[in-house]
């Protein structure tokens, strides 16, 4: 407790510097970005850590920023409501899929496909839709003439923006941390090794999981809110779909996933780099940055695979990375010889 | 029964055949080496892009640049396979599907350093024929016939070689194969060799269909990978019927409904599958 204290301190003096500094409006737009993607690979670890890969993020985050926005535009709605409403719309979308999932035991790369399913119905909607979502080519908020706040939007005010995101960042952390020190974090971590076994010891698996699924879906959704109402602009490929679904994957798994701050790091890093790449490359070279980007990608993964955070506290051994490792594959799992063919190693041709 | 009705469903089955292609070699990789390659869809972008290439700035005849973007493929799902795929066969899932992806990102990236964002035409246009009132696309027909012999090559190459033999063995238990005097390494890399063949392939049937683009392995990307599930991730034959029904779902609800929505349907359709049958519906 007195840590989370001492980190909330010392955050929040770091926000009033940032403020106080006032740094040039396009480094706190980058800063503001980098937060609330922060939050949303926040949100994706929270099952991610355990396994349980999820490609279905892009769809939360574009539930939560196309729900505000029609909300507002179509019937004027509040989005400081709007908000809440997509939340329960993600959380609804999410037990739809997850209670399944969950409970027929669809696991590992099948999990992985059905939510990836999820999120490119959701892009396709959006896209079908565009009588009322603009397709692909978007939708802007309507403004508020009387206070932009009063539309949860920000206006020219980059200060305030900084400061919601810093919140719900902060937000996601406590989420995080809470999650960590929870049963539930214990009971996911045993299933996630051994998932009969987890049963066996009276661990309701499926709803642990719905749990986390549910909070995380709530995490992205308001996460891409806000990111929405920052940008003042939606559209289907950067809020919804695969490509964001696995930007989401990337970027966590590249900051590291079983730390708190991993996320964090990762969208640091990744938001950056991609800034720096953009810059430096200029519009010479469309597609030079997401090259290098890419390779880049691969490159950890082969070498890094604990994330870069994860490898940095590692490596300091200040503190061992709380939670679940992935146990090496062949490690964990006895020798099919041992335990005859499953109905999973066994495939017909 | 409705005439355009049954151009629809005939063209979804013609449309099925380069979908069954790609399925079968995305799941013969998974059934042998236990791999996702998500970057998949990206081989047969940079295949196509070698068809373009080699035809519209080389001024090869299109036979040629086919024959020879099939190699390039072939050659590309190898050194996928050695580069990416060997050095992280042990991690965990979630690393390996990193690492694809970091694939997809690199070649979808490269393509556009190279040709820029503009959709790219090989320029060979093929006429449609009419049967029987229906409009029905020669480069379909023929993309269809061709997938369907190369399906049948590789089931005879996999029932009738001895490296047939080992890599089905493999795809049983991998690691008992090891005893049995097969070399893994060889027959993933023929695995991955195969993939990337029929990647190639794949290309140029749809090469003569489609304007290539670097984003295009993002259209029919994620729908490839759900026919593979639906049919049992590693499943050869269910991957290569289900090609059929997910594109016969396409076809009816795009003709009964409108077109935006019709891949909603299939994606739908898929989920509830899984739901059904978690490991696709041509499970025992």
């Amino acid at each position: 407790m007195k840590r989370n204290l001492i980190f909330l301190l010392s955050a929040s003096a770091v926000a009033a510097a940032v403020l106080v500094g006032s740094p040039p409006p396009y480094l706190m737009h980058i800063l503001v970005q980098i937060l609330l993607w922060a939050t949303i690979y926040s949100a994706w670890t929270l099952l991610g850590r355990f396994g349980i890969m999820s490609l279905g993020h892009g769809g939360f985050v574009g539930i939560g920023a196309y729900g505000v926005v029609l909300l507002w535009n179509l019937l004027g709605v509040s989005p400081w409501i709007g908000v809440l409403a997509s939340v329960v719309a993600a959380m609804l979308v999410a037990f739809v899929v997850g209670y399944p999932c969950f409970r027929l035991r669809v696991v590992g790369h099948n999990f992985a496909l059905v939510t990836l399913a999820l999120a490119v119905v959701v892009q396709l909607a959006i896209v079908a839709a565009r009588e009322i979502t603009g397709g692909s080519l978007g939708l802007t908020p309507r403004t508020e003439s009387l206070h932009p706040l009063l539309a949860l939007q920000f206006g020219d005010d980059k200060n305030i923006a900084f400061v919601f995101a810093l919140v719900l960042w902060l937000i996601g952390l406590w989420v995080w941390t809470w999650l960590d020190g929870s049963m539930t974090r214990l009971s996911l971590a045993a299933s996630s090794e051994q998932e009969d076994a987890a049963a066996a010891i009276g661990i309701n698996v499926a709803r642990e999981k719905l749990k986390v699924l549910l909070m995380s879906a709530a995490l992205a959704s308001v996460g891409g809110s806000l990111l929405g109402q920052y940008l003042m602009f939606v559209n289907p490929d950067t809020f919804s779909g695969a490509p964001v679904s696995l930007q989401i994957l990337y970027a966590s798994v590249a900051g590291g996933m079983y730390t708190a701050l991993g996320p964090m790091v990762g969208s640091a890093l990744t938001l950056a780099l991609t800034e720096y790449l953009r810059v430096f490359f200029g519009t010479k070279l469309i597609g030079a940055a997401n090259t290098i980007y890419g390779l880049m990608l691969i490159i950890f993964v082969i070498f890094m695979p604990q994330g870069i955070w994860g490898t940095i506290s590692g490596a300091l051994g200040r503190r061992r990375a709380r939670g679940f490792q992935p146990a090496v594959r062949s490690a964990s799992t006895p020798h099919p010889a041992l335990t005859g063919p499953s109905d999973e190693s066994k495939r017909d041709f | 029964m409705d005439v355009f009705l049954l151009e629809a469903m005939v063209n979804g089955i013609l449309l099925g055949g380069v979908f069954a292609l790609l399925a079968v070699g995305l799941n013969l990789i998974f059934g042998v080496i236990d791999v996702v390659w998500i970057a998949y869809t990206e081989l047969v972008m940079a295949a196509m892009y070698c068809v373009y290439w080699l035809h519209v700035i080389v001024h090869l005849p299109i036979l040629v640049a086919c024959l020879l973007a099939v190699a390039f493929a072939t050659l590309l799902g190898t050194l996928v396979h050695f580069l990416i795929i060997a050095p992280i066969l042990d991690a965990p899932p979630i690393n390996q599907l990193l690492a694809t992806g970091g694939l997809l990102f690199f070649l979808q990236n490269v393509a556009t350093l190279i040709f820029s964002t503009d959709f790219r035409s090989v320029g060979v246009r093929m006429p449609s024929v009419d049967l029987a009132g229906m409009h029905i696309g020669t480069a379909r027909a023929l993309a269809f016939a061709v997938a369907l012999v190369a399906v049948a090559c590789l089931y005879l190459f996999l029932k009738r070689s001895f490296w047939g033999l080992a890599i089905r063995g493999i795809a049983q238990d991998r690691h008992i194969m090891g005893l049995m005097g097969i070399d893994q390494r060889v027959a993933y890399g023929i695995t991955s060799a195969i993939g990337g063949l029929l990647a190639g392939l794949a290309a140029c049937l749809l090469v003569l269909q489609y304007d290539v683009q670097p984003f295009i392995g993002n259209s029919f990307g994620p729908i490839v990978f759900m026919i593979c599930v639906f049919g049992g991730l590693g499943n050869l034959v269910g991957g290569f019927l289900s090609s059929f029904i997910v594109s016969e779902i396409i076809a009816i609800s795009g003709y009964y409904i409108s077109t935006d929505i019709s891949y909603v349907f299939a994606f739908v359709a898929f989920i509830v599958v899984m739901f059904i049958k978690p490991r696709g519906v041509f499970s025992k």
